[in-house]
């Protein structure tokens, strides 16, 4: 199956939906061992880009993923909004003017979105954040691969401490403890891969 | 939950139309993008001290918009930092000219927007400089953590900062002023209730009737660790300890002393805890000579205090004391 700009944008809507469904949950998580936002900033955050593809359906994919990174970093706010915005945001300027993502271009998005975040936040593997999920799945060749290896680096987080984010104020009472951007990126990767098989 | 509350979704901008009611004369106030800007702003020639964060910590920032302290604020969601593009509408609709000066208390969300809004600013030829406040001694500044948390200096330094730019001060002076500020003070709080964020309906955490929080910040975030509730004297002890062993200060200082109450906490209590304080500081040889008592910098309706000292010299104890106009602090104005 092709993954043009409508493929891309039904993956988005897939993930707006998981994120929505999986609301309760990042916000227990988030409240664990942060301030409890997550779940709701990211859902809202989703709202506005359903929303916004509602209102036009970009041409390419990378317009798609463009639509998102620009929708999330102005409503969004917190962490989430610049973390994952500038993610979809380097995903779109990976994928360039391409009308349909091949595996290779999806595998190149991956790697962008993961220096974004990494460049923006500053975290590496092991800090218990998002990069967690994401740089495993940076490294895999299929979406379904990566989901499968954010989510193992998502449950990776439990037994860490925090070293980025509201959760390193915690210290090693932040241990036992899944991290919620973490959980965040492989739910939405996951939804991601199940939309394009 | 027990709020008084229409739609969660709808709090902030709804407190906002309030405080938009309460103080026409004061500020200008708009909701999408949610801003509050000085009424008589902007104002040419002089320098515009924007800040702004997550709700919940009313009156921080917009209860200090107005003359002598902040030129504009911008409320994010309930303890959710703002956006970029709501942080530019701030500032485009103060910036005189002489350039701006964010103040920004130091939280990942935080700094990741507003250094955003910054490069977007710079990019549009505003002279834009930032100073972050991290005064909360209960975090361990190390490159294992965010650094520490903005809490209630964040207040202090927006007074001083203000005062110097009403003044006539220029941008650089105003930086300077700013990282002086920050520099002196040193912060610690308590919770014995945990807030409840409106549009997630249950605290945050749970305390037993005997316990309370140690070290926490002002997002409802768990503290550093849990102990059994002391009295008064010994709140105040836990607070004071780790504060005048930071910096350090010393026999000698002179200091504004800042009791905070989290919102919860009534003036009863917190001029009892403020006097014990006080007392505290005297054995030690510690000069209080200024004060501000009350809820400043809350987290919703979470029950407990802060303590924040900030080490004075004349130029800071002439700003503190310039005349300011908002709707939370006002004097000589």
């Amino acid at each position: 199956m092709g993954c043009d700009a409508r493929a891309v944008a039904a993956a988005v809507r897939a993930a707006a939906a998981v994120v929505t469904a999986h609301r309760d949950e990042l916000v227990r998580l988030d409240q664990a061992i942060g301030d409890g936002d997550h779940g709701e900033n990211l859902k809202r955050g989703f709202g506005f880009v359903v929303q916004a593809l509602d209102e036009s359906t970009p041409d390419t994919p990378g317009a798609v993923l463009k639509l998102v990174a620009t929708t999330l970093i102005s409503k969004v706010g917190g962490a989430a909004g610049p973390l994952y915005g500038t993610a979809f945001l380097r995903a779109a300027t990976a994928v360039g003017d391409a009308t349909e993502l091949t595996p290779e271009l999806v595998a190149k998005a991956l790697r962008a979105a993961l220096e974004g975040v990494v460049a923006r936040g500053k975290a590496e593997v092991g800090d218990k954040t998002m990069v967690d999920a994401l740089a495993p799945a940076a490294e895999v060749g299929s979406l379904a691969a990566a989901a499968t290896a954010a989510e193992r680096g998502a449950e990776s987080t439990i037994p860490l401490v925090a070293r980025k984010g509201r959760a390193s104020y915690l210290g090693e009472r932040a241990i036992g403890h899944q991290d919620p951007g973490a959980r965040s990126t492989a739910l939405v990767l996951r939804a991601f891969a199940e939309a394009a098989s | 939950m027990k709020k008084i509350l229409n739609d969660p979704a709808a709090v902030v901008a709804q407190s906002l139309l309030g405080l938009a009611a309460a103080h026409p004369d004061l500020l200008r106030v708009t909701t999408d993008p949610a801003v509050v800007s000085r009424a008589d702003g902007p104002r040419p020639g002089k320098v515009a001290v924007v800040s702004g964060g997550g709700s919940g910590h009313e009156p921080l920032h917009g209860g200090f918009v107005g003359p002598g302290m902040l030129d504009a604020a911008c409320p994010g969601a309930v303890f959710t930092s703002p956006t970029p593009d709501q942080i530019q509408a701030a500032v485009s609709r103060v910036d005189g000219g002489a350039g701006v000066l964010l103040l920004v208390k130091n939280y990942t969300g935080d700094v990741l927007n507003f250094e955003t809004a910054a490069e977007l600013l710079a990019a549009d030829g505003v002279d834009v400089r930032t100073v972050l406040i991290d005064d909360d001694v209960a975090v361990r500044d190390s490159l294992y953590t965010a650094g520490r948390r903005g809490v209630g200096a964040t207040v202090l330094v927006e007074k001083v900062v203000g005062a110097a730019a009403e003044a006539g001060a220029d941008l650089a002076t105003c930086e300077r002023v700013a990282r002086a500020a920050v520099a002196g003070a040193r912060s610690m709080g308590i919770a014995l209730t945990a807030p409840t964020v409106p549009h997630v309906g249950e605290p945050s955490f749970t305390l037993a009737d005997d316990e309370m929080e140690v070290g926490i910040g002002i997002h409802g975030e768990p503290g550093r660790r849990r102990e059994r509730l002391t009295d008064a004297d010994g709140v105040v002890a836990a607070l004071l300890e780790p504060v005048l062993a930071d910096l350090p200060f010393a026999a000698g200082d002179e200091v504004l002393l800042f009791t905070n109450s989290m919102g919860g906490t009534p003036l009863l209590e917190l001029y009892l805890a403020h006097g014990i304080a006080e007392q505290s500081l005297v054995d030690k040889g510690i000069t209080v000579t200024r004060r501000l008592v009350g809820p400043y910098v809350t987290s919703l309706e979470m029950q407990g205090m802060s303590l924040t000292l900030l080490r004075l010299d004349d130029e800071l104890t002439r700003l503190w004391d310039a005349p300011v106009r908002t709707a939370a602090l006002r004097w000589g104005a």
